[in-house]
């Protein structure tokens, strides 16, 4: 229901934080990592725009729900061992 | 203490004594020295801030919001094309309801390149939501920079400001400029503390997805907000006097306006030189004031209207042009007095584009053709002044 404008804050706040947005469903071509080709330089997770790469034990793991499916993790590997799959076709 | 510094050092010094925290920029000619000045004060410990060194205006403009966000005091410098290539995320500060406070020196856009004195940058970011204030002197811009952060940090305000210099004019030209005690600025304006603020621990959304269902009370917030800035503005002006001894002119600055027959609407460093010419004019015989405009936004709409039934004619100049109308300051003035039962002629002189010197003689010369138009009407009603290949001879 509509609020007052005297009821709301100056600007939109919301208590859930943007990680309960999944955005990853708009993806069309995924990451997938070849685990043993990785030196574990962590350029991709520094590259993620959307921080969907998470480090364990140095080796980076993508997180579905949220990669949307850019590609600049693959381009920026200097080892190549990121290539990008199509949904759906692994 | 009395130092004699331009106009960019007066807006360093200004950030620095308001205690700004965060300071992002990325350097454009004629801003530069403005934060050169404050990335020394910064290295040299004179002034505890965090300099972010960024990779454009647009960047800029995006970690001051985060960091005045996160309760940040917040400052950054900039101009033309580096203005207008904040654009987007100078809406993005207005709509957030930050008081993030700016220096623009204002300067032509390109093309044709070119760098100096002209209002078009400043005037094409009128609708985001900044308030928009037109400085005349060195001083008036250190001055206004502490009062701006005064203003916009109240909870009824909560939005940007723009101080605007002159390219070259003021930015690069030394004057005598007071520094006041850095313990009478902190008595007059207090360290900042926004209501909401980014918490570490306690995550929320800032600036959240809203549906047409709620859009527009946000937007009728923050026309309050402008609303209540235009209050804000004289009152802490007052309060400055008190203390610093000084004012500046409010919204509308006017110079012998009382009884003029014509009056010219001008803003920035011209103001100065028709100050001068009021003078010389009057002392000739001839009935004219100036009617400094120092705030653009929130515009002073009802003070133009409280001019309009005592003078015959308002000359409205013009640094500025916007193709497919007139001068934005012009139609602004237009739109003030139009509910007015007696409204002078009005007619604008668009002057001064891209740093072209407006001499004392071309201000004397539009106040004569003002003179006359305001016995007659204007059969232009907008004049393009002191170009090539025009009739009209100006110098
Ligand atoms: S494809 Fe893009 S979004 Fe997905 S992990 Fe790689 S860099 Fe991040
Ligand atoms: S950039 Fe390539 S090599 Fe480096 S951590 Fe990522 S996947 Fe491994």
């Amino acid at each position: 229901m509509t609020k007052s404008h005297e009821e709301i804050t100056l600007t939109p706040i919301s208590d859930t934080p943007s990680t309960m947005n999944i955005t990853g469903l708009w993806r069309v071509v995924k990451p997938v990592v070849d685990k043993e080709k990785c030196k574990k330089c962590t350029i991709c997770w520094k590259f993620c725009p959307d921080a969907a790469i998470t480090l364990v034990d140095g080796e980076p793991i993508v997180d579905l729900r949220y990669c949307k499916g850019c590609g600049i993790c693959a381009f920026e590997c200097p080892s190549k061992c990121i290539i990008m799959v199509k949904e759906g076709e692994q | 203490m009395r130092m004699v510094m331009t106009g960019n050092y007066a807006s360093a010094y200004g950030a620095k004594l308001a205690r700004a925290e965060v300071i992002a920029a990325y350097p454009i000619t004629p801003q530069t020295s403005i934060v050169e000045k404050l990335a020394e004060f910064v290295s040299s410990g004179e002034l505890k801030a965090k300099f972010i060194p960024v990779e454009s205006e647009h960047s800029a403009m995006a970690a001051c919001i985060a960091a005045q966000t996160a309760g940040a005091r917040t400052y950054t410098a900039t101009s033309s094309q580096g203005l207008t290539l904040m654009h987007e995320v100078l809406m993005w500060a207005s709509g957030a309801r930050l008081p993030i406070v700016m220096t623009n020196v204002s300067r032509a856009m390109a093309p044709p390149w070119n760098v100096w004195a002209d209002h078009m940058d400043t005037v094409a970011q009128r609708d985001t939501g900044w308030l928009q204030f037109f400085c005349r002197s060195n001083q008036e811009v250190l001055d206004t920079i502490i009062m701006a952060y005064k203003i916009c940090e109240t909870s009824g305000v909560m939005l940007p400001a723009m101080i605007v210099e002159d390219a070259f004019i003021l930015s690069h030209t030394s004057e005598p400029v007071d520094v006041p005690e850095q313990a009478l600025v902190d008595s007059f304006l207090p360290a900042y503390s926004p209501e909401l603020k980014i918490e570490v621990g306690k995550p929320m959304g800032f600036g959240s997805l809203v549906k047409p269902d709620q859009y527009m009370e946000f937007r009728y917030k923050a026309m309050l907000g402008m609303k209540e800035a235009r209050e804000r503005i004289l009152r802490v002006e007052q309060e400055f006097k008190h203390i610093f001894g000084r004012e500046h002119g409010g919204l509308l600055d006017l110079y012998k306006c009382a009884d003029a027959d014509v009056i010219m609407a001008a803003a920035g460093s011209v103001a100065a030189t028709a100050m001068d010419v009021v003078d010389a004019m009057r002392a000739k015989g001839m009935r004219v004031g100036l009617a400094r405009i120092r705030a653009f936004r929130p515009f002073p709409h009802e003070e133009f209207r409280s001019l309009a039934g005592k003078t015959e004619g308002i000359a409205v100049l013009d640094r500025s042009f916007t193709f497919g109308a007139a001068g934005a300051m012009f139609t602004e003035v237009k739109s003030s007095i139009y509910s007015c039962q007696k409204r002078p002629v009005v007619k604008n002189y668009i002057a001064g584009l891209g740093g072209r010197d407006i001499t004392p003689k071309i201000l004397e010369k539009i106040f004569e053709d003002m003179l006359v138009v305001s016995k007659r009407g204007a059969e232009d009603e907008v004049e393009w002044v002191d170009v090539a290949g025009l009739p009209r001879r100006w110098r």
